[in-house]
């Protein structure tokens, strides 16, 4: 090659670069997948009958470094069931503008309820809107699923919940809720919690 | 801005407002202007990867007077402040923020006396992104999402009506402090 002029190896390379793979992303169109494990956005789970996880200890407000987190808990009543047990999160907001995704509240979580996704589109152009409420961060009902409020199910307590015994609703259940509006989840084969953004 | 400004208000505004945003979208150029970490990923975005050359936007201005789009990557400390806003300043209209990352958004976790709790203090910011610091999907995401925003804005008599309905709107506002309820 020493003796081609210098010109020619200068091309010659510029010419071989035609043949390499491109690196470039096509975002938009073509996403590629994150990790199974990345933080984004978070996402409060339910019991495989609907009951909310959350049961509003407050502790990952407490773990979150950067106050992201605010709950407020209510106490449960025989009427009126959002969790088993005493207690469930009545208020619950997560400020996307303080969050760091680094998953503490994650790790502080005893029930499990709060979990991340791999979900990171969340751009807005006001500060207000990415404070997260509730309704927003609460995983959407699945298949065979009752909406809070309903009691546990007959000769249950919160423990059962805890040892895999509930896995899903009951006859006494529905009964409980007959005279509400229809809250039984219907099977929703679009219903995979995407989309979220308005 | 110039003819366009001059231009009678009516079908033919409409008209060129759709084709001056098309064309204040497809070329934003954003001035070089990286204050932390947030500013690694305001690279990456630039380099071949993720490569903001597909949207218009590969070239990052040395100087804010040839800038539209100034992109707070990274915490804003007290001291960077004034140096932010002469930036700003000498920017030319029209022109647009976006406050990337947690800290330069709200203050992040840094919630104490050597940072501006939110660059929004100093500049007025057009796109809030969440992350710390967020990935360059993320950064690109809120490019579509501004440019969705500027397509959309206004020229002439109808910007001036519009910028008075937003200050009207924003004076009516109660400040954050005198909020009450849930989102306090």
């Amino acid at each position: 090659m020493a003796e081609l002029p210098q010109v020619v190896r200068g091309f010659g390379l510029t010419f071989t670069q035609i043949f390499k793979k491109v690196t470039t992303e096509q975002y938009p169109e073509g996403k590629v997948p994150t990790q199974p494990r990345y933080h984004g956005r978070h996402q409060l789970n339910r019991h495989p009958d609907g009951l909310e996880k959350c049961i509003g200890c407050e502790l990952c407000a407490w773990a979150c470094p950067a106050d992201a987190i605010y709950v407020e808990g209510a106490d449960n009543t025989e009427t009126e069931r959002y969790s088993p047990g005493e207690r469930y999160g009545a208020v619950y907001q997560i400020n996307y503008l303080r969050c760091i995704f680094c998953g503490f509240c994650i790790e502080a979580c005893p029930t499990r309820a709060l979990t991340m996704r791999n979900d990171y589109e969340m751009a807005d152009d006001s500060r207000a809107s990415l404070i997260f409420t509730k309704d927003q961060l609460l995983a959407p009902l699945q298949e065979g699923m009752l909406a809070p409020p309903h009691p546990m199910p007959e000769g249950m307590n919160e423990k059962d919940y805890y040892r895999g015994k509930v896995t899903g609703v009951t006859a006494g259940q529905l009964l409980a809720t007959q005279g509400d509006e229809p809250r039984y989840q219907e099977a929703e084969p679009g219903n995979k919690g995407e989309g979220w953004r308005p | 801005m110039g003819l366009e400004e001059k231009l009678p208000s009516g079908i033919l505004l409409t008209t060129v407002e759709k084709v001056a945003g098309y064309g204040r979208a497809g070329s934003l150029w954003p001035a070089t202007f990286g204050l932390a970490c947030c500013s690694i990923e305001m690279m990456a975005v630039g380099a071949g990867r993720f490569d903001s050359a597909r949207f218009g936007m590969e070239i990052f201005r040395a100087s804010p007077r040839q800038a539209d789009l100034m992109i707070v990557a990274g915490r804003v400390s007290q001291k960077m402040a004034p140096v932010l806003r002469q930036i700003y300043d000498q920017m030319p209209s029209p022109k647009w923020v976006l406050s990337m990352g947690v800290c330069a958004s709200s203050g992040g976790m840094f919630n104490n006396y050597a940072l501006v709790q939110g660059v929004d203090h100093i500049v007025p910011v057009d796109m809030y992104l969440p992350g710390c610091p967020p990935r360059p999907e993320m950064l690109l995401d809120a490019f579509i999402q501004l440019h969705k925003k500027i397509r959309a804005t206004k020229l002439g008599a109808n910007r001036e009506a519009e910028i008075t309905e937003q200050e009207d709107e924003a004076l009516a506002t109660p400040p954050t402090h005198a909020m009450k309820g849930l989102l306090r």
